[in-house]
């Protein structure tokens, strides 16, 4: 039976790092101390701290629980003191939970003693102090199938205008029933999806310096009437498309652009995924700008670490130097396609090339603000209806405003 | 049995049950009358790897975390949580019934607000999914006790098969059949003749899919015990039925069925619990657009995203409870005619 | 029912049987149609072009070579470390069954032995236990489990899924002792023996059949328990339901669909055999009990 090329290469990249875990135990140069790292569980994390891993010794002892629930773990496993976990792996949104309950510590002085081979980009910086490191970046981006342009004479679209020209020629010319595909899946999706298109049309989320959302006006009126067109384009299931499926959906041939994750980028081009003739076609661009705007209408995503701050000092410096052993430098060389690194020297792989143009675009980060995560679950919730023709663009707003506020008042963010 | 022998026998069982269901259901009604501090938010500069440097709001933890010692629980919110516009929606409700153009509207309107939009199709999957999976069940348990034994066990595994495959798997693998290009899906197309028919796209598809799911999902479970009970039926009394000229089927309606009744209490009893509380399908179909239930705000609260509403979940568990009750009432006031019978 | 399934006319019997047929077409067929994709490339088991790929193996030929592989099931156990999470299972859900079963049937015979109205209002009690979203009771449980330094091992997760077992199984063990006469324990007891040796040694023996229908519900909340085990459980400890979830990925991260298809394929083989074991039981055990409601 022979073996397809991504099973080989994944089966060699994990017996490659569980070869390596076995016996060579890398000198990380740490004295003593408890390293417990919580982290998600997909491939790029598996092999950062299957890395950290090597820093385990007679003194060192490393734990590592990777897992789908970190986000719901996180809060209360780092309260206690000692802390259940001594590192945090986090994206940037959920590391506002633990910031909001003051949970990690500043790494100034770790980052000093330890961080030579830290980019000054890779540190996240709050009030002058050192929060986090982050070592892979995200975005998502387009996906172009140039075939399908090229046939219907299209250049390559730059903003969503575009892209919708490109797709009426497209069905037009019979190549394609549905040439586009968005991640409209009710709930966390579509919210990213609300969040990115507004973003192009630099739009702003609250009001300066409050948790009063500032989302019903004329920008969040437009993000949702693109939305809303691009929708003619697409199968009429987008409402159950998340962004796994549009790839899914890209790499079978059956859509021509999508504005896709980055970190899923591999499934659209590996020819043992792809459908004949689309890995071959396929362009990554960065992500589009949309109503005359200049940045790219998606958000920027990081994955980094953080330290809690109830555990020793000892288990702290263990802990910092663990992952910075496990995110440097070379693991990003050596694994150029796994995911955007952020590291020193990363010489981006045909995968990366998508973020990095969004990145270089001047995208917006995701926002790290408090209420962040409350106004991203009411628009998950509440644009559903609006996407599905029921209900106006004003409406949806307005339930938006209405849900957010009653769950920040909760939260105690709002009067 | 006397008392002291009585609680020596159910010590564990209520041990068990107190410290890991009845005291967290206190905690979580107590935690439903609160809501959290006033935040201390500053300014501060923030730094990410995209971006330089911005002003940004933070929340100033040290200040909050006072405010919180002095007062754990939070601020004191009454019923407030339960009456805002993501739960009972009172204000909302108000305005739409003393300002309303005429019925129709009102039903939309009460509609667009997300507690009750769940418990609409809570409710519609609670008294659909139970009558009519136990109905299945009752058949499939008549039929299957009427073939060979021979072929009964594995007659009754291929049964219980819907009720023993993952959900969380089993879900995703009947909606991938159930999509257009899948093979129940496609088969519809054929079969109506619309070759544009897509049970995901519409609501009321959609709802009629979760619907036969649950059917699907929960009539093994009344097979099960219904089964059991067939083999218990007297005989003496059916053979005397038969004696009297009754048919087939009035056999059925006057011995079989009230020989059941109690064991359709219980499993009537289970099920409406059971589908009250329907989350697994809404996620496995990805229907979260059209149809969301209780269990799912929950949910939704809790680990819909990175922060976590507990006083919002509590609210809305602490609803659910109620809903159950007030669901079971008429079976628990027979039961307690029975006890008090016995 | 014998009697009338001789007499069963012709007509009635092709109806009767013909219904179980379809039933039991649409009971297994979904997991039919699982197993034989199994062995299939996600492309063609989870194709967007037509399910006659997954009939056919189009893709799987063009990856594999041949029309079946076995990635999925070399990816779950091998890559994946599956087996390590079947280990936990078995532990988790036998211990489970045994302490719910002990458990319950103490409180059960209790609850069925005492006339005293408490008993009523306790049976009410746990039946709004049982409505309580698992949910929101696991989310309770984090922070003090975290403080008492108990979250993550395998005994906190077995206690916890028997405290919300327990209900269930109260109400089914207290419905199989009031069928089981009085008598037999009472003039056990007159014969000298305590309460506890009268429940141990004369009623429980009669009680099999029952116990092991409860176990049977008890064995399958424990072992397709999703909301406990992923959130009370550290890695090492994991059982194979969460096990299953890694498997299919997370927002903007691919999974490996195809690894949890044979996991669970591969979950379900051994419950084949535990059923047509246990059949027997299951049918003869409801029946002395639950019928008396």
């Amino acid at each position: 039976m022979r073996k397809s090329t991504f099973f080989a290469s994944t089966a060699a990249l994990v017996l490659a790092s569980l070869a390596a875990a076995l016996p060579a135990r890398a000198d990380c140069g740490i004295e003593k101390g408890s390293v417990r790292i919580l982290a998600n569980d997909f491939d790029g994390l598996r092999l950062v701290l299957s890395e950290a891993e090597k820093c385990a010794s007679g003194t060192v002892k490393v734990i590592t629980n990777q897992t789908t629930e970190h986000k719901n773990l996180q809060v209360p496993a780092l309260k206690i003191s000692p802390a259940e976990y001594t590192v945090a792996v986090i994206a940037n949104n959920s590391i506002v939970p633990l910031l909001n309950e003051g949970l990690l510590r500043p790494l100034d002085d770790l980052v000093a003693k330890y961080g030579q081979d830290l980019l000054p980009t890779q540190l996240i910086k709050l009030d002058g102090k050192v929060m986090a490191v982050a070592f892979m970046g995200n975005s998502q981006h387009l996906f172009l199938r140039k075939d399908i342009l090229e046939k219907a004479g299209l250049a390559q679209p730059k903003s969503y205008e575009d892209i919708l020209a490109a797709a009426k020629a497209i069905r037009e010319k019979g190549l394609m029933d549905y040439p586009l595909s968005a991640s409209d899946k009710a709930g966390w999706d579509l919210a990213a999806e609300f969040v990115n298109m507004y973003l192009g049309y630099g739009g702003e989320l609250f009001e300066a310096g409050s948790a009063v959302p500032a989302i019903r006006n004329e920008k969040g009126l437009a993000a949702l009437a693109t939305m809303k067109a691009m929708t003619e384009y697409m199968n009429p299931d987008y409402m159950t498309y998340n962004a796994d499926e549009i790839i899914k959906v890209y790499a079978a041939g059956k859509t021509a652009i999508i504005n896709g994750w980055g970190s899923l980028a591999n499934g659209a081009i590996d020819p043992a995924k792809a459908a004949d003739g689309v890995g071959d076609n396929t362009v990554l661009v960065g992500a589009p700008t949309v109503g005359g705007g200049s940045v790219p209408a998606a958000a920027l995503w990081w994955d980094g670490f953080s330290i809690a701050r109830n555990i020793s000092d000892e288990d702290a410096e263990a802990s910092f130097r663990a992952m910075v052993y496990g995110i440097r430098p070379e693991v990003g060389q050596n694994n150029p396609d796994l995911a955007t690194w952020l590291t020193k020297d990363y010489k981006p792989g045909r995968v990366a090339v998508g973020v990095l143009e969004t990145a270089n675009g001047g995208a917006k980060p995701y926002p790290m603000l408090p209420y962040m995560g409350l106004l991203h679950t009411a628009l998950g919730a509440e644009l559903a209806e609006f996407m599905q023709g029921r209900e106006s663009a004003e409406e949806a707003l307005k339930d938006v405003e209405a849900a957010y506020t009653a769950a920040a008042r909760e939260g105690g963010f709002l009067k | 049995m006397p008392h002291r022998a009585f609680f020596a026998f159910i010590m564990p069982s209520l041990a068990a049950m107190l410290l890991f269901i009845a005291l967290p259901i206190v905690s979580v009604a107590v935690q439903s009358l609160y809501v959290q501090h006033e935040r201390v938010v500053t300014e501060v500069e923030t730094c990410t790897p995209f971006s330089g440097c911005t002003k940004e709001t933070r929340v100033d933890a040290e200040a909050t975390e006072k405010l919180r010692n002095d007062e754990p629980l939070g601020r004191f919110n009454g019923f407030g949580t339960y009456l805002d516009r993501n739960h009972l929606a009172v204000t909302e409700i108000g305005a739409i019934l003393s300002d309303n153009a005429g019925f129709k509207d009102t039903v939309a309107r009460v509609y667009n607000l997300p507690f009750y939009r769940a418990l609409a199709f809570t409710l519609t999957y609670t008294f659909v999914v139970t009558p009519f999976a136990m109905l299945l069940g009752f058949c499939i348990a008549l039929g299957v006790n009427a073939i060979p034994p021979f072929y009964k066990g594995p007659v009754i595994f291929f049964s219980l098969l819907p009720m023993i495959v993952t959900p969380l798997v089993g879900a995703l693998i009947v909606y991938w059949m159930a999509s257009s290009q899948g093979i129940l899906g496609a088969t519809l197309q054929v079969l109506l003749n619309d070759p544009t028919l897509s049970l995901k796209s519409s609501a009321v598809l959609t709802w009629i899919t979760l619907l036969v799911y649950g059917i699907w999902h929960n009539a093994p479970f009344s097979f099960v015990v219904f089964y059991a009970g067939l083999q218990t039926v007297p005989h003496d009394t059916l053979e005397s039925a038969m004696i009297d000229g009754a048919s087939r089927w009035e056999r059925i309606r006057f011995v079989v069925i009230p020989h059941l009744m109690p064991l359709a209490t219980f499993v009537g009893l289970v099920q409406l619990m059971d589908n009250f509380r329907v989350f697994e399908p809404i996620v496995g179909f990805s229907a979260e657009a059209n149809a969301t239930s209780l269990s799912w705000s929950i949910f939704n609260d809790l680990r819909g995203q990175v922060d976590q509403l507990f006083g919002s979940a509590a609210a809305t568990s602490m609803l659910t409870i109620v809903g159950v009750i007030i669901l079971l009432s008429p079976v628990l006031v027979r039961t307690w005619r029975d006890f008090n019978r016995r | 029912m014998m009697v009338t399934k001789r007499r069963q006319p012709l007509p009635l019997a092709v109806l009767s049987t013909g219904f179980v047929l379809l039933w039991v077409f649409m009971a297994a067929f979904p997991f039919i149609w699982t197993v034989w994709g199994s062995f299939k490339v996600e492309q063609d088991f989870f194709s967007r072009d037509s399910w006659w790929f997954a009939i056919e193996g189009t893709r799987t030929i063009a990856r594999t070579g041949s029309a079946f592989t076995g990635d999925g099931y070399y990816g779950a156990w091998v890559l994946r470390d599956f087996f390590s999470s079947v280990i936990n299972t078995v532990i988790v859900t036998v211990s489970v069954v045994v302490v719910s079963l002990t458990f319950g049937t103490l409180g059960g015979y209790a609850l069925a032995r005492s006339g005293y109205r408490y008993t009523f209002w306790l049976l009410m009690l746990a039946l709004v236990f049982r409505a309580m979203p698992h949910i929101t009771l696991v989310s309770g449980y984090l922070l003090p489990f975290f403080e008492m330094n108990i979250w993550g091992y395998m005994p906190t997760a077995i206690i916890v899924l028997v405290a919300i077992n327990q209900p269930f199984t109260l109400w089914m063990l207290h419905s199989f002792f009031l069928s089981i006469p009085k008598d037999l324990d009472e003039s056990a007891m007159v014969d000298g023996c305590s309460r506890f040796q009268a429940f141990r040694l004369v009623v429980i023996p009669v009680m099999w059949p029952g116990v092991i229908t409860t176990g049977l519900f008890s064995f399958l909340l424990a072992y397709n328990d999703f909301a406990v085990t992923a959130m009370l459980l550290s890695q090492p400890n994991q059982t194979m339901v969460p096990k299953i979830a890694s498997f299919l990925g997370t927002v903007q991260q691919e999974g490996n669909v195809m690894f949890a298809v044979a996991a669970v394929v591969s979950a379900t083989a051994p419950l084949f055999v535990l059923v047509l074991f246990f059949q027997r039981q299951i049918v003869s055990g409801l029946t002395a009990g639950a019928v008396k409601g």
